[in-house]
């Protein structure tokens, strides 16, 4: 018989596809609607991602100023000092944070002095205002300021600023200069001076952290090999080699991560409009199956009444992709402006074609694996459906659904693994889709269940006919409750974290919590301190001593003895640091032990015991009981790990990571940290300013100002997540609007039978209210409990912060998704209400 | 003369749980090649089922069928679906028109299936002998009962069948409406020289054709010819 099979071609069936088609067009184009944004979403962060790796290798020069630095956070050793002269740095800088006070208006704020020597940038520029300042401040001997420092204190160029015993003018607003973003001197804004005024200030001190940079050019060199050479002699004087190219590789990577999660929120975004593609097409075919039934009636075969069907949603898929991908091109305009207080650079942008392929393709092939369930009831229809008419002809064939799923799966399981380019993270996220989108599916079946067994039968008709709607043929509750459940997950999910974030940084008025902390405290200036603190009436919470030293040798083996795996390396860097380091008789309320025994007091004859972090122990390799030989300033001390301990880093005290018992340091030169309270936010800015007028070398970190400015941050942040989160929030609702009006022809046809049979405008509506309002709150309510979970695993497990979750999702979300999704149903009955009953079913539904 | 569709000991059971429902049973006859034959009986006698079979839209649970000198139970269903193709023409008692199909996509679909180039300009010619050449492009939903059976018509004899068959074609028109259309169904029939098997509650309908079929409970209760030329 395969002789007398169809002569019809490929032609035909998309003849076909059309004929069909552009009788549903307004519903096909709803279902497109329900990609586009999610396509668009992952264009627009693809071809950004794109441009930022191309701009940074591109940009790679000008982003560190120099072809190669070489930095130490110390004053370079001799063999150090001799590597950089033979290697001839073309600029040098000295950086330290410190107080600035502004004469002109006694305004005084923490900064970051670099104090620069020669022509650096030698690539990109220094932007300031006005133009030339960069070029100029070296020869006038003036400052640099940053821009939004100088428009918060209302001072000019043209006014001084004081830097310790410094006072300067300040030549030029600072607006950017190579390797520096907005957010990363945003507590403590910087400030370029000459190098040699560097020296009038006063500020080069003991405790003062400092760092030194030499900046080089040539062009020429062989960096990667000049890297290889130099870098373990220059680690082993704790000095660095940075070259232009690792630099921006590191960049590169750290952008990369921003961009594979926003990838993923983009990614979520698409599945929300699959879901919904999933479910429209379900209902479609389902309307449609009538007439897969006469076409095999009429002779056509099982593939091509599938191709008719197939070819439709392919091309839904490949016009969605295309107005995705024109959308998400036209989008990536905007994240430079949405990211420009964290890029480094200005990002030229530019279209490559492999994101929009990515969009098209995406758009097809998803469309398709969502659609292939409800697409292949048109397989198994039979023809005999046209005697019949059964209503309900759809056949469930197990095996082809399990499979489908399970492609489904792999799909999002490999897209993740993609984006995440790591497989257990991407595991991790399709487990979390997967068990997310189940859960709610779930309580969306149990809720069904649970009013078809509890039915209010004494309730008034109105109210009992919109719940029997929840569950009438062809409902789409499940779907509903997805994608307005999801949409109000995410928005939920992200007001928590920030909530747990911000309570970190929240400061109580409690007048225990110190909201001012003084560093570098020299010894001489502790009792005139402590005599001021208490002529303001102010107590000191903490006045901690603290001495720098730096590990010598670790179970008497010294760094250059020490083999060169990865333990070793990571024992390295505790040779390379300098440990600030306290002491005292007793743990305070931030530390656990964890093992060993805790010795507050040293006693004579007795090794010096001292207690250190579990963090130092992990990476130091240290156990209780080895030995530690410490180099005090030139003073060799040994000690030996009496204790670990554990310290909650998150608390706003001033934590330690080596511990001394009293009776061994108190004789080491050092210096002291205060921390105070402050009542009024006025009363610590006349503080602070009395403070740096009497003791200029003093750093006051006040951790009000420093809050604000976290909170700026997590604010920014949470702007870019909105941002991306919009397109799910939209997605969903457009997934709602399809939903609503793929119902719409049956609830037509029951409120117009309503209408006939004498119901009132009025309870039409009511019905048709109740019911999504059951639906928003089911939906919604549903989101918010979910991501109250998903933020207690986060608090508990991820920021380690107990979480106390805010109202407003419940209070603001719940009540305005409910009202939008009562909205949108609600625009549906419009005509039922408006015209006769006869009007509306000839209209509607023939 | 030699018979399009030979039926032999046919049985239909519909299995529900452990309940079996048989629809049909020793249905044999036989219909001859060009002749009009209608299958008369009260509803839940088996007509429609039987009609389904006889087309190869359903099978059977034993017996065979032969259609056009086919053994139905030989095919699969996309084999069965070429033949009603090439073979079969169909008139239902709803019309069964595509609604997203115009007059005239509907009618040359059973053409475009077999891929006849000319489908559209016979088309056009079907829709003008039934009447409807000004509604071409008119959709299902903007024709009349009446209209919307004269395209399922039109539709049915578009792929030249050798057999037809019409599932009560008057069955949801009024009378008057209804006696135009069996007019025109048999003046294309005897144009066309395919032969008609038709369900039909209606008697007067059933004595107008050559051979009537009775059936009751799913049996044969008689198979007679008629007086009718």
């Amino acid at each position: 018989m395969s002789k007398i099979n169809s002569k019809a071609n490929f032609q035909w069936l998309l003849k076909m596809a059309w004929r069909d088609g552009k009788a549903s067009l307004s519903r096909l184009l709803l279902f497109m609607a329900s990609i586009i944004l999610g396509i668009a979403a992952v264009v627009s962060i693809q071809l950004f991602s794109d441009n930022l790796k191309q701009n940074i290798k591109q940009q790679s020069k000008a982003l560190m100023g120099a072809d190669f630095i070489i930095d130490s956070k110390e004053a370079p050793s001799k063999k150090a000092q001799a590597i950089i002269d033979s290697l001839g740095a073309d600029a040098s800088e000295v950086n330290f944070v410190s107080m600035a006070a502004f004469p002109k208006n006694n305004g005084t704020k923490l900064v970051k002095v670099r104090a620069i020597e020669g022509d650096f940038p030698f690539y990109g520029n220094i932007a300031t205002t006005p133009e030339n300042a960069g070029e100029t401040y070296q020869n006038l001997g003036g400052a640099l300021v940053d821009a939004t420092l100088l428009l918060q204190y209302d001072i000019k160029p043209g006014d001084s600023i004081k830097i310790g015993e410094l006072t300067i003018p300040i030549t030029g607003a600072l607006k950017s200069i190579p390797g520096s973003t907005a957010i990363s001197s945003s507590v403590a804004p910087l400030v370029l001076i000459p190098f040699r005024f560097l020296e009038e200030t006063d500020l080069l001190q003991l405790g003062s952290r400092k760092e030194y940079q030499y900046f080089f050019r040539a062009p020429e060199m062989d960096l990667e090999g000049l890297s290889k050479r130099i870098n373990p002699i220059l680690d082993a004087e704790n000095a660095d080699l940075d070259t232009h190219t690792s630099t921006s590789q590191r960049l590169g990577r750290r952008y990369d991560n921003v961009s594979r999660f926003l990838n993923l929120v983009a990614f979520i975004a698409l599945l929300l409009g699959c879901i919904g593609i999933a479910s429209s097409v379900h209902i479609y075919i389902k309307e449609k199956l009538q007439s897969v039934a006469i076409l095999k009636c009429l002779g056509a075969s099982r593939k091509q009444t599938f191709l008719i069907y197939l070819l439709q949603i392919i091309s839904i898929g490949f016009v969605g992709g295309l107005i995705g991908s024109a959308i998400g091109t036209a989008l990536q305009y905007a994240f430079p402006y949405i990211l420009q207080d964290f890029l480094p650079f200005d990002v030229a942008i530019s279209i490559s074609i492999w994101p929009i392929i990515l969009g098209v393709s995406l758009g097809v092939f998803m469309s398709v694996l969502f659609a292939l369930l409800p697409l292949l009831g048109t397989w198994y229809v039979s023809p005999l459906e046209v005697l019949r008419g059964s209503g309900d002809p759809l056949q469930k064939p197990k095996k082809a659904r399990m499979a489908v799923l399970i492609v489904i799966l792999l799909f999002i399981y490999l897209f993740s693994y993609w984006i995440l380019k790591d497989a257990l993270h991407g595991l991790i996220f399709t487990a979390g889709i997967f068990i997310t989108s189940a859960i709610m599916a779930g309580i969306s079946q149990v809720f069904i269940k649970w009013i078809k067994k509890y039915f209010p039968s004494s309730w008034g008709y109105t109210k009992r006919q919109s719940l029997l709607n929840l569950f009438r043929p062809n409902n789409q509750t499940m779907v509903l409750v997805l994608a307005i459940g999801l949409g109000t997950f995410l928005i939920s999910t992200l007001y928590f974290t920030k909530d747990i974030l911000l309570a970190k940084t929240s400061i109580e008025n409690k007048k225990s919590d110190a909201n001012i902390i003084l560093l570098d405290v020299q010894s001489e200036q502790e009792n005139a301190l402590l005599e001021t603190f208490k002529s303001k009436g102010l107590d000191v919470i903490d006045n901690i001593p603290i001495i720098t030293m730096r590990v010598e040798r670790i179970r008497g083996k010294s760094a250059n003895t020490i083999s060169n795996d990865s333990t070793a390396r990571r024992m390295k860097g505790i040779f390379n640091r300098e440990f600030r380091v306290t002491y005292r008789d007793a743990l305070v309320e931030t530390e656990e032990i964890l093992e060993g025994k805790w010795t507050g007091q040293f006693v004579k004859g007795n090794p010096i015991y001292i207690s250190i972090t579990d963090n130092v122990a992990k990476d130091a390799n240290l156990k209780v009981g080895d030995a530690v030989t410490f180099n005090i300033q030139g003073v060799v001390m040994e000690t030996v790990v009496g204790s670990i301990r554990k310290v909650d880093w998150s608390s706003m005290k001033i934590n330690f990571n080596i511990l001394f018992p009293t009776g061994v340091l108190e004789k080491a030169p050092q210096f002291n940290v205060m921390s105070a309270y402050v009542p009024s936010k006025e009363g610590s800015a006349a503080f602070q300013r009395d403070l740096v007028q009497q003791y200029p070398n003093i750093t006051i970190l006040d951790l009000r100002q420093v809050f604000t400015i976290v909170e700026d941050i997590l604010d920014k942040i949470s702007w870019i997540i909105n941002f991306m989160a919009f397109f799910s929030i939209l997605t969903g609702f457009i997934v709602l609007i399809g939903s609503v009006r793929n119902s719409k022809y049956q609830r037509i046809k029951e409120s117009v039978l309503l209408r006939t049979l004498g119901a009132k405008s009025k309870q039409i509506l009511e019905i048709t209210a109740l019911e999504y309002v059951y639906l928003g709150i089911l939906g919604s309510l549903t989101g918010i409990l979910l991501s109250l979970i998903g933020s207690q695993l986060l608090a508990t497990f991820l920021f380690k912060e107990p979480f106390v979750p805010s109202a407003i999702p419940f209070l603001v979300f719940l009540p305005a998704i409910t009202f939008l999704v009562v909205l949108i149903g609600l625009s549906n009955m419009k005509s039922v209400l408006k015209s006769p009953p006869l009007e509306v079913l000839r209209k509607e539904v023939s | 003369m030699s018979n399009i569709l030979k039926i032999n000991d046919l049985e239909k059971t519909y299995t529900s749980g452990s309940k079996k429902l048989t629809v049909i049973s020793n249905i044999t006859f036989e219909v001859e090649t060009g002749s009009v034959f209608s299958i008369v009986g009260p509803s839940g006698s088996g007509k429609t089922t039987l009609l389904g079979l006889c087309a190869g839209l359903d099978y059977p649970s034993s017996g065979t069928i032969e259609l056009c000198g086919t053994p139905l139970q030989d095919l699969n269903e996309d084999e069965r679906a070429a033949l009603r193709n090439k073979e079969v023409g169909f008139i239902f008692q709803n019309f069964q028109l595509l609604p997203t199909l115009t007059a005239l996509e509907n009618v040359i679909v059973p053409l475009e299936l077999q891929g006849e180039k000319k489908a559209a300009q016979f088309g056009i010619a079907l829709l003008e002998k039934v009447g409807l050449g000004d509604r071409l492009h008119h959709y299902p939903s903007q024709l009349s009962g009446g209209e919307q059976q004269r395209v399922a018509l039109a539709r049915a004899f578009s792929n030249k069948p050798s057999i037809l068959f019409a599932d009560e074609p008057t069955g949801n028109l009024d009378e008057e409406t209804g006696e135009k259309v069996i007019q025109l169904l048999f003046d294309l029939n005897k144009e066309a020289g395919t032969t008609l098997v038709m369900i039909t509650h209606d008697l007067d309908l059933a004595n107008r054709t050559q051979q009537i079929l009775r059936l009751k409970g799913g049996k044969i209760t008689s198979n007679e010819k008629t007086s009718t030329i």
